[in-house]
């Protein structure tokens, strides 16, 4: 091509020099260079801003979640209509009928509910968590009986939803099912000022529920916790050990290779399939129950066993030989070696590893789906063999619940599963920064 | 006493060994003063006593405890009247439950027939005589082995190589996990898909063009023909795969080369993490985003221009978990790009060329196998991501190209089949174990490849 070009050259006219056929194509070379460049910092810029919209949608959506609307109700607490007739009674305490107390306060201040249906409209306006806290103030307080005492209880949540919506100007409030009665109604409320956003503990404290207003984390995160308590109690000691054999032991041999040939093609495998297995072996074969936190930590932990196999290995591998020479030279044996010497050096870059691993388990929701950690359970559980469900799992049931409040508490529970990511993953980096060592 | 109770009395069982087995050592070398005419030091003669009080009796429980409900089983069948005898298998399956539950809570017995009261309580005879007799043989095990242990102690006994070996093959057994775990699956998807093959045709589930898994319950049920062709399945997931492909490999390619090539220190070290903070997502915010936020957006878009976007178009889907894919491509990427060796770029820049043309005509050529075998995995991923598409893709098997409309995968149709209330052994179920198995077929084949055109391009420069 080169000789060509030089050849027509030396023939046309004007013979350009080299310099000059250079400099000719130099701008148009150095704008191809600053566009590819600008590829480049496009590509980035893409990403980024793909993080940026993915968490500012998610805090946009979440952030109203971490407040609940209460209501001021005048109650009377009428002992004919709650039946109590010994207030230490704590039999009759928990029996009694609060509610009814809830609908004749309701009454009273509205009175222009007249009809069957208009009432029933009326009552929705109140969740019916609100009985519950009236329970909870007479327990405590007994003399309260036959007195009348303001009490703020739990809004339902489209209520929660147009308050929070409606900001100052009405026009903007989001009404949803309400119906025009039950909208002036609030807007009386909203006008005697007896609605209030306060922290919203319920989210933190309670299990799941139907009612977006009642329900809480706290029952998946018990779950998260026992699933992960599981996988780290099996899949550390012995993704370590395995790691251990690889790097120290292992004969150079078809079994081993056998064995790294698994272990990758391991770590590829989709986390689905992991979900598979644990549905025909744990939960068919050995007749597992299902929804359980121990099948769950035991699927994760098969999945997280090539990450941590895999890591534990690298950081065996950077432990000098020198050192192990020096131990075996003062007649330490092999165990004594790695135990004392190998594994100390290597903890803090396989702890890193792992913690990696464990914050992948926390956010995995595939494989639990598959063992049936996904049906509804209310109760918070206190163990590893308790019906539960996880976090990520909560947030994939909670995104498919058509009522609006929902969305904002997925978007919440999103929000609290990434702060346990980030402080995970923040973890393992200090610990690689601080505790690893330079050879 | 009950399994955990005999589990922590191995463990004290364990402790004592130790401890006496340390001691007779330390007593046959003839006190402190004789502890160098031993072969090893004092607490692995302990270890080794431990050892054989533990290992054994431990396998002992474990190997009782898988049989013993087995063998109950089969002598309560035996003693059952011989009106039982002629059940088939799953009335007797029911019968024996009914007798189990009567065992364990004796207030239902007032409705049942005597004979099963019978065989309740001969259950829960047998079972307190297995438990004792476990008991009796458990600790007859441990003590008697701890025995003779203390007993082979003396200054000859190798101790210390009897201890590492036992821990040699302790750890080779956790490295053996990986290949168990990989059996585990081949077998359990194998087992189901074959019985599922016995009741539909292989070449019609892999080349059938009708995917509707609704099986008819009764006769002449509406809406359960049952056809099981995957072919929509796999194109939904090739058409979803090649969406995210089409966003993650420019943009995660060009983010590699910008951070390996361009960037300054500065910038690397503030960049390169938050890419990977999009990694660390878990996918089902990214479902939950993609199922909330960029379909109902794609779908506004769409009818401004005219077009009719379904709300679980496979656009949506698609682009979201290229977002996802997108560091998975950078990091492989800036991997192989950084192996390559600095004299290539020299060579390049000493001809005259401009960065841009080093990389397009010396880099990237040289790090290519690298390169596709990165994108090999992500392809892989992308075919096996479920949350994002169970979330924002659709259940409808349409055989489609558009983009736009809504076309269900292999995962998604895993995750329908398999989670909520599901009879075993129906086609239906089954059908969610053969399309796991092709989905762990599909994925192995590509991770294979990929591995091993990362591995051979790896050796080359090393």
């Amino acid at each position: 091509m080169m000789k060509n070009e030089s050849n027509q050259n030396t023939h046309s006219a004007e013979k350009p020099s080299t310099i000059e056929l250079v400099n000719k194509n130099l701008t148009k070379r150095y704008r191809a260079e600053k566009r590819f460049k600008a590829y480049g910092v496009t590509a980035i810029l893409f990403g980024l801003a793909c993080l940026v919209i993915l968490f500012s949608d998610i805090i946009g959506k979440g952030h109203s979640a971490f407040l609940q609307t209460y209501v001021y109700l005048e109650v009377n607490y009428d002992a004919d209509a709650l039946e109590i007739t010994d207030v230490t009674d704590p039999q009759q305490l928990a029996m009694a009928d609060y509610s009814a107390l809830v609908k004749s306060a309701l009454r009273e201040q509205f009175t222009d509910a007249k009809s069957r249906k208009q009432r029933r409209n009326l009552y929705g306006l109140v969740s019916n968590g609100a009985s519950f806290t009236l329970r909870e103030s007479l327990e405590e307080n007994p003399a309260l009986l036959n007195q009348t005492t303001g009490v703020w209880v739990l809004a339902d949540d489209d209520i929660d939803t147009y308050y929070k919506s409606r900001g100052d100007n009405q026009a903007d409030a989001f009404i949803g099912r309400l119906n025009p009665q039950q909208v002036a109604w609030v807007e009386t409320w909203i006008g005697n000022q007896q609605l209030k956003k306060s922290f919203n503990t319920t989210f933190f404290t309670s299990g799941d529920s139907r009612e977006p207003e009642q329900a809480g984390i706290m029952g998946a995160m018990a779950g998260s916790l026992f699933t992960l308590l599981v996988t780290i109690a099996l899949s550390f000691p012995i993704g370590v050990a395995a790691a251990v054999y690889l790097e120290e032991y292992a004969p150079k041999n078809k079994l081993t290779d056998f064995i790294e040939v698994n272990i990758n093609n391991l770590a590829a495998v989709p986390s689905i399939i992991f979900g598979l297995l644990g549905l025909a072996i744990f939960i068919g074969y050995f007749e597992m129950h299902r929804s359980i936190p121990l099948v769950g930590g035991l699927v994760l932990s098969l999945m997280t066993l090539p990450t941590i196999i895999i890591s534990s290995r690298a950081a065996i591998k950077s432990v000098p030989p020198s050192i192990r020479d020096a131990a075996l030279g003062l007649g330490a044996s092999k165990m004594q070696v790695i135990l004392h010497h190998v594994l100390p050096l290597a903890m803090p870059g396989m702890l890193t590893g792992a913690i990696i691993g464990f914050a992948q388990a926390l956010g995995e929701t595939a494989p639990l789906l598959m063992i049936g950690m996904v049906a509804f359970i209310v109760d918070i559980p206190g163990g590893v063999s308790d019906p539960a469900t996880a976090l990520p799992v909560q947030i994939f049931l909670w995104s498919d619940s058509p009522e609006r409040a929902f969305v904002e508490r997925t978007s919440a529970a999103i929000m609290v599963l990434l702060a346990f990511l980030i402080t995970m993953n923040t973890a393992a980096i200090w610990l690689r920064k601080r505790l690893e060592r330079r050879w | 006493m009950n399994t955990s109770m005999l589990l922590i009395l191995a463990v004290l069982l364990m402790a004592m060994a130790f401890v006496l087995g340390r001691k007779r050592s330390i007593a046959v070398a003839g006190g402190s003063q004789g502890i160098r005419n031993l072969n090893s030091l004092p607490s692995y003669y302990g270890i080794l006593s431990a050892l054989w009080c533990g290992i054994p009796s431990i396998l002992i429980l474990v190997v009782w405890v898988l049989f013993d409900d087995y063998l109950i089983k089969q002598i309560i069948i035996q003693e059952l009247p011989t009106s039982t005898q002629a059940l088939t298998e799953s009335e007797l399956g029911l019968l024996l439950n009914t007798v189990s539950n009567i065992a364990l809570d004796d207030s239902s017995t007032l409705a049942a027939e005597p004979y099963i009261i019978a065989a309740a309580e001969r259950l829960n005879s047998l079972q307190a005589i297995s438990q004792m007799a476990l008991t009796v043989v458990f600790i007859c095990a441990a003590m008697g082995l701890s025995l003779f242990s203390w007993l082979r102690v003396n200054t000859k006994l190798k101790a210390r190589v009897k201890v590492e070996n036992v821990f040699k093959i302790a750890l080779l057994m956790c490295a053996s996990i990986a290949v168990f775990t990989t059996a585990g699956i081949v077998f359990s998807v194998i087992f189901e898909s074959v019985k599922f093959f016995q009741t539909v045709p292989f070449f019609d589930f892999i080349f059938g063009l009708q995917w509707s898994p609704q099986m008819a319950i009764r006769e002449g049920q509406i809406g359960g023909s049952g056809a099981f062709g995957a072919v929509p399945l796999f194109a939904g997931t090739m058409l979803i795969s090649a969406i995210a492909m089409i966003i993650a490999v420019p943009a995660g390619l060009m983010a590699a080369i910008y951070l390996s090539e361009y960037a300054s220190p500065k910038v690397r070290t503030f960049v390169k993490p938050a890419l990977e903070v999009l990694a660390g997502v878990p996918t089902v915010v990214y479902g939950f985003f993609a199922a909330l936020t960029v379909a109902p957006y794609l779908r506004e878009t769409g009818s401004m221009f005219g077009l009719s976007v379904s709300s679980e178009s496979a656009l949506a889907a698609g682009l979201v978990m290229g977002v996802m894919i997108i560091p998975f491509v950078s990091s492989l990427s800036d991997d192989v790009i950084n192996a390559v060796p600095q004299s290539l770029r020299d060579g390049s820049f000493g001809l005259g060329a401009t960065q841009s043309e080093t990389i397009k005509q010396v880099i990237i050529p040289a790090a290519l196998p690298g390169i596709v075998g990165g994108i090999l995995l992500a392809v892989s991923r992308a075919i096996g991501e479920t949350m994002i598409v169970v979330m924002a893709a659709g259940l409808a098997a349409n055989l489609t190209a558009n983009p736009m409309e809504s076309v269900t995968t292999v995962t998604v149709q895993i995750v329908t089949l398999l989670v909520g209330d599901q009879e075993f052994n129906s086609p239906k179920t089954l059908s969610a174990f053969a399309l796991g198995l092709m989905l762990f077929v599909i994925t192995l084949i590509l991770n294979s490849i990929a591995l091993m055109v990362v591995k051979k391009y790896r050796e080359q420069y090393e």
